[in-house]
């Protein structure tokens, strides 16, 4: 087991490497980040040549990258090309913020799958089975935006007929809040109801078919049939029994669609203007800033990866089966 | 899987046999419509924000521009861009996992390595960063397609190693090898057909993936440049009068959910012409 984990690690350290590569050259040979400021009449050449020699723009990319990677390795993330903040302190600010919501979503969509997928398995093909299928396959056809501004113009229009917001509709919290620290959290909670919706209904249309159908297959184990011939109720057999074994296959696809939530995030953000690492991401690649997408990127890849290896193990503990290689 | 059997297996499942004629109908309906439509797509005029009528039954939007006809056009871009990245990430993903899968040993460390990157770095951070400097220079959708589906092979390259792993070492490989084949005929003939099934289901659902994957690249703004429109262009554009004008909002986020959840269709019936069981294939 440890060894599974150490050279997981170190293989997921190399992917870091080198996706990060990939991204700096990317974003470095995706224009100009000093092309507005070279069009301003009013800004004398030499400051424009001062920016360029202290963005590197002068030396070869791969020089570049290398100085980004030895200061990122120390927690250094540079600054920003425009306003010139640091970019350590900005994304740590933006983090959490965008946190919250992939994290809520996460839960809500973990604990919800497992209770509508083990509904379907109980009784397949039953009516409630059937519909829970088809509004999932509705809810699979539907743009992430389109499902986030619908939702959001629901609540809207029903706050318009009883006459008082019923939920925020904007902002990742209210702009100058005052409060204490528990009027703080109700006043986050809030604003994440819709954004949390969004991106978990998204997540249960999907995996809830995984396992259901992971714990069909479990039920027909001759285990099953042992436990339930030696006395096991129906409660002991699937806590104890079912779902275990059927979580581990599918611990392994949430694991792989984390990627896809960040993705999601980045949408939903935008729909409910949450300012988290979604606006950063699309503001690092408008402005052609290196520094800020690839910091993005270095840190949602490595909660990422870091899931990944998480899901492994958690899967190599919940069947024995599984042998960690 | 025997094909002929596989057939009439698909073609008993009437929900996947309707939704697959709606797919040919929104197609050919968009084709055909578009050149017996009365309005272009790039027609500008100057009745603004009409609401649906007999003369626009979609309406208009804010440049004047016939919602109907920009819809077929909208349908056509999107249909086109979504088969193409469903074509070509199939073939990459049966490339690498046939190669990785048969071979084994280090070609088949590297690839799934290869495999591993792709699926472990969130596709949005490269798509924003690559569709943008591409619509900044060219505007062609046809690179836009080549970028999604470089990006959405990797599950189709495990779901084919997957497949020829516990093949490969059965003896009918073993006997077609001793009769003197060479890997490329083993591979085409002996191993894919048997892969065929799965692969077939994932790459019918990587055409409803695409055609989400261009909307959402629409909403952040890198969608075909106008006069061109997509789907995802025309609701993101429609986003801001959602309440106000919402003909522009719901008409085209329709007909993108008419398309994909019949493309799902399609996809969960070939998957249970194959596999009676119910476990999901995930496409990309």
């Amino acid at each position: 087991m440890r060894r599974f984990i150490v050279r997981r690690v170190a293989w997921n350290a190399a992917l870091l490497l080198l996706s990060s590569f990939l991204v700096f050259v990317l974003v470095a040979a995706s224009g100009d980040p000093l092309a507005t400021l070279r069009t301003q009449p009013d800004v004398p050449q030499e400051l424009v040549d001062r920016r360029a020699e202290e963005l590197g723009l002068d030396r070869p990319i791969v020089a570049r990258y290398g100085q980004w990677l030895t200061a990122a390795v120390r927690g250094d993330f540079g600054r920003r090309v425009v306003e010139e903040t640091s970019v350590r302190t900005l994304l740590w600010q933006r983090l959490q913020v965008t946190l919250r919501m992939v994290t809520a979503a996460l839960v809500a969509g973990v604990v919800l799958s497992m209770i509508v997928g083990a509904l379907g398995a109980m009784r397949p093909y039953s009516v409630l089975d059937q519909l829970v299928g088809a509004g999932g396959l509705v809810l699979l056809s539907l743009p992430v935006f389109w499902l986030a501004a619908l939702l959001k113009e629901a609540v809207i229009a029903l706050g318009g007929l009883t006459g008082r917001r019923l939920l925020p509709t904007l902002n990742q919290s209210e702009p100058g809040f005052t409060g204490g620290l528990l009027a703080r959290w109700a006043d986050y909670a809030e604003h994440l109801v819709l954004p949390t919706l969004t991106l978990s209904l998204l997540l249960v249309a999907s995996w809830s078919r995984y396992v259901r159908a992971s714990m069909i297959e479990e039920s027909t184990q001759d285990y099953v049939r042992t436990a339930r011939a030696k006395g096991a109720g129906p409660a002991r057999i699937l806590f104890r029994h079912l779902l275990p074994n059927a979580l581990a296959p599918v611990s392994s696809i949430i694991a792989l669609d984390v990627a896809a939530v960040f993705g999601g995030a980045v949408i939903v953000e935008r729909v409910f203007n949450w300012q988290g690492m979604g606006q950063l991401l699309i503001e690092g690649v408008r402005d052609v800033d290196v520094n800020v997408v690839s910091a993005w990127l270095v840190v949602t890849a490595t909660i990422i990866v870091s899931l990944n290896v998480v899901a492994d193990v958690v899967a190599a503990r919940l069947d024995p089966r599984i042998r960690l290689g | 899987v025997r094909a002929s059997g596989f057939a009439l297996r698909f073609l008993r499942q009437r929900l996947g046999l309707a939704a697959a004629g709606v797919l040919v109908l929104v197609g050919v309906g968009a084709v055909v419509g578009e050149s017996l439509w009365r309005y272009d797509y790039a027609d500008i005029s100057s009745d603004l924000y009409l609401s649906p009528s007999a003369a626009h039954p979609l309406g208009t939007d804010n440049g004047g521009h016939d919602v109907l006809a920009q819809v077929l056009r909208g349908v056509q871009r999107s249909l086109t861009i979504a088969v193409l990245v469903a074509v070509l990430s199939t073939l990459l993903g049966v490339a690498v996992g046939a190669t990785a899968g048969y071979f084994g040993g280090a070609v088949d460390s590297v690839l799934m390595r290869m495999t591993d990157l792709i699926l472990t770095v969130p596709t949005i951070v490269v798509l924003v960063v690559v569709a943008g400097s591409v619509q900044k220079r060219s505007g062609s959708w046809a690179l836009l397609a080549l970028l999604l589906a470089s990006l959405s092979w990797a599950r189709k390259a495990r779901l084919v190693r997957a497949s020829f792993r516990t093949l490969r070492e059965r003896q009918f490989v073993e006997a077609a090898r001793a009769a003197g084949a060479g890997a490329g005929r083993i591979i085409c003939r002996h191993l894919l057909p048997s892969a065929a099934a799965p692969v077939s289901v994932a790459a019918t659902l990587t055409v409803a993936t695409a055609v989400l994957a261009e909307t959402s690249l629409a909403y952040l703004g890198l969608g075909p440049p106008p006069p061109d429109t997509s789907l995802g262009q025309l609701v993101q554009a429609g986003q801001d009068s959602a309440t106000t004008h919402p003909w522009l909002f719901y008409f085209p986020a329709l007909a993108i959910v008419v398309i994909v959840l019949s493309v799902n269709l399609v996809g969960e019936a070939l998957r249970r012409a194959f596999d009676p069981t119910d476990v999901p294939i995930s496409p990309d």
